[in-house]
């Protein structure tokens, strides 16, 4: 997995967020980096949801918030309506973040405890001027009864007076107050319960259709990213293992860790027996030595000795659907055929 | 101890637990009753709000300083009233025969000691094994959770170890005294999916193992679907409906459980399915009204609903819904309530639906 390369990336015109090799990089202790994200390549078009799914530490919040230059990746492009946003200087970048707002997965830590929802949700468009009063007032009632408030009864209270569902529509409202062409949701659902959930979900694909809003779709839980998405992006410690339409990616996964997460899923089934699922053992390498060749060998069970010398990039392995692995499309359980190469990392699968 | 194999391990009658507030005492689970036998795993799933975490510490005798347990309140294990132990009994009873594990093994761990003294204490205390058995017997049980090099990581602390390694840990922990009932309150909500799998499978092999009970507590149907052999679903305090695991997925007779299950986007359909999602808040349980505590989000209500609680009732053999209006038809004549005894309510008979 985890590879490099371009070959998903769609023609420039068509698109409206197009990320090329971006690679972030944090400082760690001594003259030592985390690799947090290392050469990712991937588009959004106009209007389409994409949904980037990978467990903790694979980099998809890292390349979320890169992307609103937050911070500025080390290397690599991102063009945002066919204009470069990671040379742009500070003050220009100020003006073009108001076509691309965030919603963040703790909706009550999120908001300033001490303001009124009606004054959280004015903030930007009294910030950017060129409203009178009474058209700030009414945008909010607008806003508010957009994403399922009552503007009368919610506008004088503050945060804590609001249940985290109803937080989350606060915040869903001050990222559409500016008319944002894209919006970056990073885990938006996963403090939430399940029927608030499910609220929110038809929530966003309500304002989509509404706000033509394009949606960046950040979320390790893979049953939501199938709903809301159509396309969707796995990635593993700061690389790319699949990208693809939504379902040809979910009803055929190609890149064994792909394939591994999706057995992981426990799925409301009790005919299901999730004991037979085959189980990724092991545990994520460290992002500051990463694994030489493909980053996810040491877990792989298909891993062989080109794995370790030889790093996969993107390729086609069917109509929009990209995979980088050299063994892509091989199923898991043809794993015992392959001479296990992997037992680099000291920890051993469990159970 | 009693050996008695009819007895079953856990009996749990009318359990109540309320808080002191400042608005008065609120009651976060009313009336629980449940049994449990040697070797099943019983799943508790609710939405925040709903009590599940609150019984399980009631069981642990956890619950906090502000906390108290009505009189009705009985909680017998081998048929030994929890509520009666003597002071002898207690030091060794939570911890050796019943032990938990929980939601946050960021936090659970003590920060500032090494694995092997948080691993070693209990098995010392409660077995009294001399420090070098102890020793000898903890790293076996690392071995046996599935953490490679057991020795090495006998000297480090929290900190050096993942998220699904210091659970892993607390497994340990809890199985140090090899405890008859394992209760786990959301074991692997703070984890990843694929170490979830690990830690649920783990979980399942050391249960059958070991012969151990098992209370699985979370908020995802989908952990416990193809694990525990029953299933009660909490709301607002009280179960809503329990039932072997293949008859709550499929006789679903809560409207409660229904919305549940229509809520959870799944694998198995297509893009951009619309999820059914009921709004409304939970009921407030300082104040309580003598009325369904779902009323607010049901979408059956009629007249009934709000005249009076439903009691839980027995609606086919091993299925209990507390609803006047099941989704499916009972087999069990109502009246004869065999699993729960409701002298002050006679006439449940009249229900209409």
């Amino acid at each position: 997995m985890a590879g490099t390369g371009t070959a998903q990336l769609r023609e420039r015109d068509k698109v409206l967020l197009r990320v090329e090799d971006l690679v972030v990089e944090f400082p760690v202790g001594r003259r030592e980096v985390a690799h947090a994200v290392s050469g990712i390549s991937f588009d959004v078009a106009k209007g389409e949801t994409l949904g980037l799914v990978g467990e903790s530490g694979c980099g998809k919040s890292t390349t979320g918030r890169a992307i609103l230059q937050y911070p500025r990746p080390k290397s690599g492009s991102v063009r945002f309506e066919g204009e470069e946003l990671t040379t742009l200087r500070a003050n220009d970048l100020r003006a073009r973040r108001l076509r691309l707002q965030m919603i963040f997965q703790d909706p009550t830590s999120s908001l300033n405890p001490r303001r009124k929802a009606g004054r959280l949700v004015a903030e930007g468009l009294e910030i950017w001027g060129g409203r009178t009063k009474t058209e700030v007032e009414e945008r909010v009632n607008e806003l508010l009864t957009s994403v399922g408030l009552d503007p009368d009864a919610v506008r004088e209270r503050r945060p804590h007076q609001f249940s985290g569902g109803q937080c989350q529509r606060l915040s869903i409202a001050r990222a559409l107050a500016l008319d944002p062409e894209l919006i970056v949701c990073d885990e938006p659902v996963s403090a939430l319960d399940v029927s608030v959930q499910a609220q929110i979900l038809n929530l966003l694909e309500d304002l989509k259709k509404k706000f033509g809003v394009t949606l960046l779709f950040i979320s390790h839980d893979l049953s939501v990213v199938k709903n809301i998405s159509d396309r969707v992006m796995v990635m593993y410690l700061g690389k790319v293992c699949e990208i693809g339409s939504t379902e040809t990616v979910f009803a055929s996964p190609s890149h064994p860790y792909t394939q591994a997460l999706f057995a992981s899923v426990p799925e409301p089934d009790p005919d299901v027996d999730p004991t037979q699922a085959p189980t990724l053992g092991g545990e994520l390498p460290s992002p500051i030595t990463p694994p030489s060749g493909c980053r996810f060998r040491t877990r792989c069970p298909l891993a062989t000795e080109r794995c370790i010398q030889e790093e996969p990039q993107v390729r086609e392995v069917a109509a929009d659907h990209f995979v980088a692995c050299h063994h892509a499309g091989m199923s898991l359980e043809d794993a015992e055929e392959i001479p296990l190469k992997a037992a680099e990392s000291p920890t051993p699968a469990a159970t | 101890m009693s050996a008695d194999e009819r007895v079953p391990l856990l009996e749990v009658e009318h359990l109540t637990t309320r808080f002191a507030t400042d608005r008065g005492q609120l009651t976060a689970v009313d009336d629980v009753s449940l049994t449990l036998d040697r070797g099943e795993m019983l799943g508790i799933v609710g939405e925040s709000g709903s009590g599940k975490s609150v019984l399980a510490r009631t069981l642990m005798n956890i619950a906090g300083a502000n906390s108290s347990v009505t009189p009705q309140t009985r909680i017998r294990f081998e048929g030994r009233d929890l509520r009666n132990l003597s002071k002898e009994e207690t030091k060794h009873f939570w911890g050796k025969e019943i032990a938990m594990i929980f939601q946050n093994p960021m936090t659970s761990l003590n920060p500032v000691r090494q694995i092997s003294r948080q691993l070693t204490e209990p098995m010392r205390y409660h077995l009294g094994l001399s420090k070098r058995e102890a020793q000898d017997r903890a790293v076996e049980l690392l071995r046996l959770v599935g953490i490679s090099s057991p020795g090495h990581r006998m000297s480090q602390y929290p900190h050096q170890l993942s998220g699904g390694m210091r659970q892993r840990v607390m497994i340990a922990i809890a199985l140090s005294c090899e405890p008859k009932l394992l209760v786990a309150d959301e074991p692997t909500t703070a984890l990843d999916v694929t170490v979830q799998k690990q830690i649920l499978d783990l979980l399942a092999k050391l249960q059958d193992d070991l012969g151990m009970a098992m209370i699985l507590i979370t908020h995802d149907l989908g952990v416990v679907a193809g694990r525990a052999h029953r299933i009660a679903v909490m709301y607002a305090g009280q179960v809503m409906e329990e039932s072997t695991t293949k008859h709550l997925f499929e006789a679903t007779s809560h409207p409660y459980t229904e919305s549940l299950l229509k809520a959870i986007p799944r694998l198995s359909q297509p893009s951009h399915t619309r999820l059914a999602a009921s709004s409304g808040a939970l009921p407030d349980l300082v104040n309580v009204i003598d009325q369904c505590r779902f009323v607010g989000r049901c979408p059956l209500v009629e007249d009934i609903c709000t005249a009076t609680m439903p009691k839980m009732a027995s609606h086919r053999p091993g299925h209990s819904v507390r609803c006047y209006l099941p989704l499916t038809p009972a087999t069990v004549p109502s009246g004869t309530n065999e699993d729960v005894a409701e002298p002050e309510k006679l006439n449940q008979s009249d229900r209409s639906h």
